[in-house]
């Protein structure tokens, strides 16, 4: 494990758009076990925000409570962060963001803060469409408590423990689909080259964008009889395709199969390609990417990549009718009816 | 047979079905008196329940000005036949028992003591209306019209009433004027009017007005800036959130866009809610909740990070009957202890007790300050009584000139100027209160990581115990700071150097105060304090230390605010007696003056007395 990380910047690091280099995107250093999954999403996470050139004040990050929720310590560092309580980081999430709506909200949390103890606000969450990229890290164990079954645990799935799993598992994928996220994709730690084009897409997307990455616990649940673990995942991935995403303004260059590929063009002009291995999907249609996930998974497979998006929603703002300058950022003036007002109001109550 | 004579000095209790209209018959009546002049205290005693079961409302007359419950009632309208012969047996000797006479009376509950006078309400509106639902309704109008004979209200009172309330709707005014006229002249034909108590027109409540208290609260939390509420339906508290939503409507739309300066977002529970109020707060929007005694239960957890990250955050709670479910539509004030050391670990939170509408309105916008100052959890404790019942109050006020106080926090340009690293825990002023910054502020400096773990003084994760130790030190200095800026105590000398004290809060004092003034009229000088915010400051010491004997007044059955006291003024549990109330309805003066004038005669008491002239003497 590494305790310091050296302050030396080569001068020739590439910049950004804004002028900063990936390092400016980084947090504190890690303190999750060597060769933990969450990490490379921490990098995945980094790098998608050093390539879409996000100012990284703009970003607010927010975490429930587990390994996967410490993991915001360890990238943005100039960004606000917030460690709420466990299973509840998507109300607090909420409130953040009604109250000011400019800022990129990155919500991080794991399977047994959003599929246990944080259930609920999980569901209501998607179902308010708030704008947010919400990434569950999911390993199927609680890692932070050595090694538990969580509630996305496979059935048979043997943790080091080696008892099997009774319990049927959740999938966080096909919940968020059903209750209205518009935005569902499913990845892999292990898999960078998918996570970062999913990442940036999601954070462009306007809307609640979720993202369920497998994240192999390597000390409690990386056992040849697990199915949360390197070897198994690796074993049964399958992908809906290949994503790329363009920000806006930027030419595409890319050369496409015809009939194989699918673009989807963001609120803010970017655009989304996926390059289709599975002609059945439609990544307009929550029914086909519901049955894809249950077709796959019969085949024994899990199916990853872009499964689903909605360009046209209206987020919690929109359908709130709230204010367009951030709420936080109104003043008396707008906020406080002064005294006259309230003495016509007196009058109604006599 | 004796009858009951008073002038504008009465109870009228009516009893009702609910789910039958009545409520807005019986507000009429009481809002009748109010604009005779006369100080009105209308209070609301309904089941958990929308159709069908038993409901009261009992409207105390007091030219006097006397708001609290007095006790005993003096004429009853029974219109419940599943509560008649207990609503008969409630009536005082020589009272008055009004009923619907198109069904004669139960022979078995006629009391040969009281007075009993029949209406055929349901006859008189059979024969004038044909509508079912009309026939219903009406009859409360009915029976409001022949009170205003009875009991010589102005009936041009009661037009002016109906033309109100049906302003929008002119179709109904005429029916409704018919309904009050129809009981009005039955009562004039059929008995001698007025009766023994009647209603006479005076000036004695001034510009005062009738209000609920969470109505109140909703609009102190409009003037004092909030923009994010977020709540889960409970009663007795919805109707706050009603109010903000009722009058942001009104008053928050931006003219130009039509967009609205506010979000209101219905949670899916209580630990959503206040999740959210403490994740805008963190952002830098004024939010609140508002909640009862099961919604302070689930909010513990989040009110422990609040105090611990150091969040500001508005809660109201509005109390009613625990534990548990307990009385969902009764009044108590029993969440003390659960509000003031909220969630585990070593906390507390700063309270607030609002007395009257006016102190609801204050008060919540007072919150979002000392909030925001302090940063750190501020509850209004109120209660149903105040929060759902219409009372009589100074109207409400505003300062055109004051300002927001938003507290310690850095700008864009501070932090630009700043050489130094950015502390969000360092304790720069040495009064406990730290600086934060709002997400988003400036590019480089001021960020850091909120969370309920330990941390240092530059918010980064630790469990060193010198750190975390230090940590607690400071946020024990910030509860310090706190004393200077909660409302201090409403102190009132009876003005001779009295040695006996009685201490109350909330909702108590109204009947506190009466009980107060009839003691001093037998000559029992009673000096008063009521508290308003906790921490409790030196002058709460003082009071108890100043006299012999110290009265408590709380709606509860274990005296909680004793706890409180005896806990944080390090006095001994002796020097407080208890006078408890809670029943579920509203503590009456008779109650407090009976308990009083009991100990004060009793040996009990003697000691003590003897005890101070001995010092005296020496």
């Amino acid at each position: 494990m590494t305790y310091i990380r050296p302050a030396f910047r080569h001068p020739d690091l590439p910049r950004n758009a804004l002028g900063f280099t990936r390092k400016d995107y980084e947090g504190a250093i890690s303190t999750l076990c060597a060769g933990c999954g969450h990490d490379s999403i921490s990098a995945a996470i980094v790098q998608a925000c050093f390539e879409l050139a996000l100012p990284p004040h703009k970003v607010a990050k927010l975490s429930g409570i587990g390994c996967s929720s410490k993991t915001p310590t360890y990238f943005l560092g100039n960004s606000h962060g917030f460690n709420s309580v466990h299973g509840r980081m998507p109300s607090v999430a909420t409130g953040a963001n009604l109250a000011n709506r400019e800022l990129i909200y990155i919500g991080v949390s794991g399977d047994g803060d959003t599929a246990s103890i944080g259930m609920g606000q999980f569901t209501h969450v998607v179902r308010r469409n708030l704008n947010m990229m919400y990434v569950v890290e999911n390993n199927g164990c609680y890692g932070l408590t050595k090694g538990q079954d969580s509630a996305t645990a496979d059935i048979g799935s043997a943790s080091k423990k080696g008892e099997p799993n009774y319990f049927e598992p959740i999938d966080l994928a096909s919940v968020a689909l059903q209750l209205g996220a518009t935005f569902v994709a499913r990845s892999f730690s292990g898999d960078r080259a998918q996570l970062v084009p999913l990442v940036k897409a999601a954070i462009s997307h306007r809307g609640f964008a979720f993202i369920d990455v497998i994240s192999p616990c390597v000390t409690f649940n990386n056992n040849p009889k697990s199915t949360k673990g390197y070897e198994h995942v690796r074993e049964h991935l399958a992908a809906t395709g290949t994503v790329d995403f363009v920000p806006f303004k930027e030419e595409i260059s890319a050369d496409y199969e015809q009939g194989q590929s699918k673009e989807v063009t963001l609120h803010d002009g970017s655009v989304v390609h996926l390059h289709k291995a599975d002609p059945e999907l439609d990544i307009t249609s929550r029914r086909s990417a519901l049955r894809l996930i249950k077709d796959y998974k019969a085949k024994d497979q899990i199916l990853t990549g872009l499964l689903y998006m909605d360009e046209d929603s209206q987020d919690l703002h929109e359908i709130l009718g709230t204010s367009k300058t951030p709420l936080r950022d109104l003043g008396a003036a707008e906020l406080c009816p002064g005294r006259k007002v309230l003495d016509k109001l007196n009058e109604s109550w006599r | 047979m004796k009858r009951i004579e008073a002038v504008n000095d009465f109870v009228i209790k009516f009893a009702n079905v609910n789910g039958t209209g009545s409520a807005s018959a019986n507000n009429m009546f009481a809002k009748a008196v109010f604009r005779m002049g006369l100080p009105v205290s209308p209070k609301n005693i309904f089941p958990s329940n929308i159709q069908g079961l038993p409901t009261w409302y009992e409207v105390r007359v007091s030219e006097k000005g006397y708001l609290g419950r007095r006790g005993g009632i003096d004429m009853m309208v029974g219109m419940n036949a599943q509560s008649m012969a207990k609503d008969i047996q409630e009536v005082e000797s020589g009272g008055y028992f009004f009923y619907d006479s198109s069904k004669p009376l139960d022979l078995r509950m006629m009391r040969n003591d009281i007075h009993f006078i029949g209406v055929p309400l349901k006859d008189l509106c059979q024969r004038e209306f044909s509508d079912a639902r009309q026939q219903q309704l009406f009859r409360n109008v009915i029976y409001v019209g022949a009170l205003a004979a009875l009991l010589d209200i102005e009936f041009d009172v009661l037009t002016d009433l109906v033309s109100d309330q049906f302003r929008g709707k002119e179709k109904l005014i005429t029916p409704n004027v018919r309904a009050l006229e129809l009981g009005y002249h039955y009562a004039s034909e059929h008995y001698s009017c007025p009766l023994g108590i009647r209603l006479e027109r005076r000036d004695a409540v001034g510009d005062q007005i009738l209000i609920d208290g969470n109505t109140a609260a909703g609009l102190g939390a409009i003037y004092g800036g909030a923009t994010v509420a977020a709540w889960y339906p409970i009663t007795p508290s919805t109707s706050v959130v009603d109010g903000f939503d009722k009058y942001c409507k009104r008053l928050r739309i931006d003219p130009g866009s039509g967009n609205k300066n506010y979000a209101i977002v219905q949670a899916e529970d209580e630990l959503a809610a206040i999740g959210m109020v403490i994740g805008a707060s963190w952002n830098g929007a004024r939010a609140f909740t508002a909640t009862s005694g099961p919604g302070i239960s689930l909010m513990s957890e989040f009110l422990g990070l609040a105090y611990f990250a150091e969040i500001p955050t508005v809660l109201i709670d509005v109390q009613r009957a625990g534990p548990s479910t307990g009385m969902p539509t009764r009044t108590q004030q029993s969440d003390i202890l659960a509000c003031a050391y909220a969630s585990h670990g070593d906390t507390k939170h700063v309270l607030l007790f609002p007395a009257t509408p006016r102190e609801c309105f204050e008060m919540t916008a007072e919150a979002f300050d000392l909030a925001e100052s302090l940063q750190t959890p501020v509850i209004m404790l109120t209660d149903l009584d105040l929060g759902m019942n219409d009372t009589m109050s100074p109207p409400l006020i505003w300062d055109d000139k004051r300002e927001y106080q938003r507290g310690k926090v850095f700008t864009e340009a501070q932090l630009e100027a700043m050489s130094e690293r950015f502390g969000r825990y360092l304790d720069i002023d040495d009064d406990g209160i730290p600086y934060r910054t709002y997400p988003g502020t400036h590019p480089s400096k001021g960020a850091f990581f909120t969370r309920g773990t330990s941390r240092d003084e530059y918010a980064v994760y630790t469990e060193d115990g010198d750190a975390y130790e230090k940590n607690m030190q400071r946020l024990l200095k910030k509860w310090d700071t706190a004393k200077q800026r909660v409302p201090a105590p409403e102190l009132i000398k009876a003005g001779q150097g009295s040695s006996i004290g009685v201490i109350h809060f909330g909702t108590s004092r109204d009947a506190t105060l009466e009980a107060i003034d009839s003691l001093k009229a037998e000559g029992v000088a009673i000096d008063t304090l009521r508290l308003r915010g906790f921490p409790f400051n030196k002058t709460v010491d003082a009071f108890i230390e100043e006299h012999d004997t110290v009265f408590l007044v709380e709606q509860n059955r274990d005296a909680q605010m004793r706890t409180l006291l005896v806990n944080e003024c390090l006095i001994s549990p002796r020097q407080l007696i208890p006078i408890l109330n809670y029943n579920g309805t509203p503590i009456t003066a008779k109650q407090i003056r009976g308990e009083i004038l009991t100990a004060v005669r009793s040996d009990n008491v003697r000691p003590l007395r003897k005890q101070r002239a001995a010092k005296e003497s020496v």
